[in-house]
């Protein structure tokens, strides 16, 4: 079932609309989950439960937020910094979201931000249309 | 769980769905104060006794291993008052389980009127990813609430 990105984003809006009792124009593409959106880890297995039946498909929690257990890793975690061995494999594992930023200083209370309404979008297309 | 707020199960199918029954009478003391001269079952109390019933058929669909919180009320709206000698009709549904919670949607009814309908989200608080440690003994489903399961009829949905 092919969809374009305006269809996804309308119903990843609502979606999120519903989990975190935002209003839709608060979810832009840009908007941090948890920051401005306001969620809370309870919330992120909601939205994963959410997308599944909005979108038909299957959404292992790690793989739309993997970051929980790259932080939970000693290896990876160092002076509250990601190390860069970290940072590799978050981008490894969260091909859908954009690091720009967080690149230049990758420091984990920061890693909240990675989490954007466009960084879900980005995973339910690669999942329904490049699968 | 340390105290309970539903009568009896009447019907419950393994890991899908279950229906309780909730006896209201005025001889609970709190509806003498909610309020006086007219006593009204607190909505709160609506939630509790769904969040039992929802609770318990996450529980069991997992043969009471997991340790089951509540912990997001997704919906709750109530359409009608509950009043002294009511029989409340709860019917849970899960929508979603997976190793670490679960999400059910569900409907109160009291004889053909529908009284509230609210839907749940239960954490399986031992698989959380934080790693956070709790007491081993499963302080949710405890002895207590073991009479409340004794003897009913568990179908298997498959």
């Amino acid at each position: 079932m092919a969809m374009d990105r305006e269809e996804i984003f309308s119903k990843v809006q609502e979606v999120l609309v519903d989990a975190l009792g935002v209003d839709d124009d608060e979810v832009t593409g840009e908007a941090t989950l948890m920051g401005d959106l306001g969620a809370e880890s309870i919330d992120f297995l909601d939205i994963v439960f959410r997308l599944e039946k909005a979108f038909g498909i299957k959404v292992p929690r790690e793989e739309l937020f993997p970051a929980e257990s790259v932080m939970n890793n000693a290896e990876f975690v160092s002076g509250g910094k990601l190390t860069p061995k970290g940072l590799a494999e978050l981008k490894k594992n969260m091909p859908h979201t954009d690091m720009t930023k967080f690149e230049a200083n990758p420091d984990i209370n920061k890693l909240g931000d990675l989490f954007t309404v466009d960084s879900i979008v980005n995973f339910v297309d690669m999942k329904i249309n490049k699968a | 769980m340390r105290w309970i707020w539903i009568d009896k199960f009447v019907e419950f199918e393994s890991g899908k769905r279950a229906v309780s029954i909730k006896n209201v009478t005025l001889a609970e003391e709190h509806l003498h104060d909610h309020f006086p001269g007219f006593p009204v079952m607190p909505e709160c109390l609506m939630i509790e006794a769904m969040a039992q019933t929802a609770g318990i058929l996450v529980g069991q669909a997992r043969n009471f291993q997991e340790k089951v919180i509540l912990a997001k009320i997704n919906k709750c709206v109530f359409f009608h008052y509950v009043r002294p000698g009511d029989t409340l009709r709860l019917e849970a549904n899960i929508e979603s389980i997976t190793a670490e919670a679960a999400s059910t949607s569900g409907t109160i009814r009291c004889g053909d009127k529908t009284i509230a309908e609210i839907s749940l989200m239960f954490s399986h608080i031992d698989q959380n990813l934080a790693g956070k440690e709790f007491p081993q003994e499963n302080f949710v489903f405890t002895d207590t609430f073991q009479s409340l399961v004794q003897g009913i009829e568990i179908t298997e949905s498959n």
